[in-house]
Parts: C-alpha cells; structure tokens; sequence
C-alpha cells in the first residue's frame, strides 16, 4: 500500500500552502480523486489521521470528492463516461477508440480553516 | 462561533514526483540513453526477462539495469549474469519505486553514466497497484501478466495497464498446462487500454524475443529521431 506517502505528500501540500498564508489550522482538506489515480480511497483514508497527525492538518477530515471517469472519442469527438472504468468505450459511437479525457486525478482542491485565521496571500 | 472558510489549492498531489519525473526524462534524452522500466505482480517474470534481454542486447548496445526490490539483492545479482552494470534499489517498507529513488541511485555513483548508455532498464518493485501513480521518467513501460495469474488481471488492475505502454504476457510455455485463454488475455487488455499494443513470450523457451527487442530497439530509433 502506497496510501501513506499519498497521505504524506497531501499533507506535505496543505502544510505548504499555509504556511505561506500563515495559516495555523486546517479544519478540513478536500481531494478530488479519479478512479485511474492508482490510489484506493479507503486505504487512503485509514491512514489520512496517521499523516496529519502533529500537523496543521491534525484532527481535520480529508473529504474526497470522486472524479468521474470521462473518455475522448477520436471517431466522433464525443466526450463520454464509459459504462465502467474497466470497459474504456465510447458511449456515443461504441467505438474503443477513446482517450481518458479525466478520471486520472490526485488533486488537493482545497482546504477549509476558521475565520479567524489570517486572509489568504499566496 | 467562527465560520470556516475555503482556501483554493488546485494541486497535484504528486507534483514533486512529476516534476522530478520530467526532469530525468529532459537528462536522459540529453544523454541519449533510452529508458524503459518493467511493473508486474511479484513473480509474473520481470527479473527472467530481462536478464535474457540484457543479454541478447549487449552485443550490439551498452544497457545496464536499475533494479528495485523491497529487501533483498537476488534481483541484482540474476541481472548481474548478463555482464551489465546493475544497481539495486532496497525500497525497505515502500512497494514502489518513485522519480527520486531512480535519482538518487544514478546519482550514487550507478556504476555507469547516463553517457555511456544507450539503454537502461528499470526493474520495479513486485506490485500492480503502488507503481502506477508514479512517473520514473521512462520512455516506455511495459506491464507484465503471466499466463499463470489468469486472464483477468487487466480487470483487476485496470489503471497499471493504463499508465503502462505496452502488454507482456509472460510465461507462454506455460499456456497449455494452466489452459490460459490468450483472447480473452487480449479482449481485457483492449477493454481497459485501446489499442494498448501486446507481446507474449517466454523468457524460458525465448518465443516472442524478437517482437520485445524490436518493440525495445524501436524506442531509441524514435528518441534518436528526435534528437536529430
Ligand atoms: N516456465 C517459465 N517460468 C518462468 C518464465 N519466466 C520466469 N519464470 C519463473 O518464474 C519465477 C519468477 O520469475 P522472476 O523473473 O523472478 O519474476 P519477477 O518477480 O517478476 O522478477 C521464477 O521461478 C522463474 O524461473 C518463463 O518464461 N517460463
Ligand atoms: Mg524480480
Ligand atoms: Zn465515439
């Protein structure tokens, strides 16, 4: 499993970002993540509490938001979800011929703090 | 009471790794080395594989290998038969390799420069899933399923073989005996990665190592092509 260093490298992120805003405390920390990321979303919220822990991202909850999978058609264009992430065919056309267009993401999106906390500068 | 408010980040998680992964990948086209790394299932056939393909290059090209394994050095020392330079990544607890892993072992005095090569192999750690998140900086992938893990692997595994370039299936002496079904083998693959193209060979019998040279070899005529 991987989803520690996943879990790492988000926090790793957020911890930046508010340093750079002189952010003291994350309330929540939001994770766009697509089916095609590679990364299993309950692996990785079993070790969220165990990377953000100690950091400013201590106690807040990682809200993940599903990508849908979205495949580019090269015969008609089309942009379309396939029926499954496993079967990549163009719901316009059946044609197997798609690009992924989206369903590859390992975003963090963005985070909430309290309003007391400083106002964003970077 | 205080009211939570959104700060916007929009970034990747994997940024550092990516970047990295870019910048190895600008090193290795300005050595003029072409990269390409192997992911499978632990034991699917990599290690077989590609000291046969070590090997049978060397006549003709200057190849050394990187090779990652969680714990132990058997790897390094199967590849080292070939008469190639090859340096072992000890991974410890993590399942995958990652650009700064590939970094710092070139930069630990591999044993070869990027210079000198004209092919370096990566070997990655046993694992269908952790691998897939992380760009090396390789030209090309190839994802191993040997004919005796079954044919739905792709199904089960759909985003390595969607990260990867190319399809083996190894093991092909073994077809037969486990009744593997190679259209449908080749039907999962195209489900999950159209027109994702497919190479089966056995590492035991040497079936199929002409197709895997030629897919190997026309990676640097593409990557001289394009330094010209
Ligand atoms: N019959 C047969 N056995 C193979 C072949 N390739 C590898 N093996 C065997 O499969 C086992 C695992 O191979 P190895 O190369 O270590 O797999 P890796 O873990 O992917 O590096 C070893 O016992 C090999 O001898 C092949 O083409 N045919
Ligand atoms: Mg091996
Ligand atoms: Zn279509």
């Amino acid at each position: 499993m991987h989803e520690l260093s996943i879990a790492n490298a988000i926090v790793e992120g957020v911890a930046e970002k508010a340093a750079r805003c002189g952010i003291t405390r994350v309330a929540a920390v939001h994770l766009s993540l697509g089916p095609l990321s590679g990364v299993v979303r309950d692996a990785l919220l079993f070790a969220w509490p165990l990377a953000a822990e100690g950091t400013v991202a201590e106690g807040a909850p990682l809200v993940v938001a599903d990508a849908p999978v979205t495949i580019f058609c090269s015969h008609c264009q089309a942009v379309t979800s396939p029926r499954s992430w496993r079967e990549l065919v163009c719901s316009a056309c059946g044609s197997a011929a798609g690009r992924v267009a989206s369903g590859t993401e390992l975003e963090v999106t963005a985070f909430e703090v309290d309003d007391d906390e400083p106002a964003t500068v970077g | 009471m205080s009211q939570p408010r959104l700060v916007e980040v929009r970034q990747r998680v994997l940024k550092q790794n990516d970047l990295l992964a870019r910048e190895l990948r600008e090193c290795f086209h300005r050595a003029g080395v072409a990269v390409i790394s192997f992911v499978s299932s632990p034991g699917a056939g990599k290690t077989a594989l590609l000291e046969t393909v070590l090997t049978r290059l060397q006549p003709e090209y200057r190849v050394a290998a990187l090779v990652g394994d969680l714990a132990t050095e058997n790897d390094a020392v199967r590849l080292a038969r070939s008469g190639a330079p090859v340096r072992q990544i000890v991974t410890g607890t993590v399942c995958h390799l990652d650009a700064q892993m590939v970094q710092r072992a070139l930069d630990g005095g591999a044993g070869f420069s990027l210079e000198s090569l004209d092919f370096l192999f990566i070997e990655n750690v046993g694992n269908l899933v952790c691998p897939s998140s992380y760009d090396l900086g390789e030209n090309l992938r190839f994802v191993l399923m040997s004919v005796t893990e079954g044919e739905d692997k792709p199904l089960k595994y759909p985003t390595i073989f969607y990260t990867a370039d190319v399809a083996i299936i190894a093991k092909m002496d073994l077809a037969a005996a486990t009744e593997f079904d190679l259209e449908a083998a080749r039907r999962n693959i195209q489900s999950v990665r159209p027109g994702m193209p497919v190479i089966c060979v056995s590492a035991k019998q040497g079936a199929g190592l002409e197709d895997l040279l030629g897919a190997i070899t026309a990676v640097r005529k593409v990557s001289e092509a394009a330094r010209a």
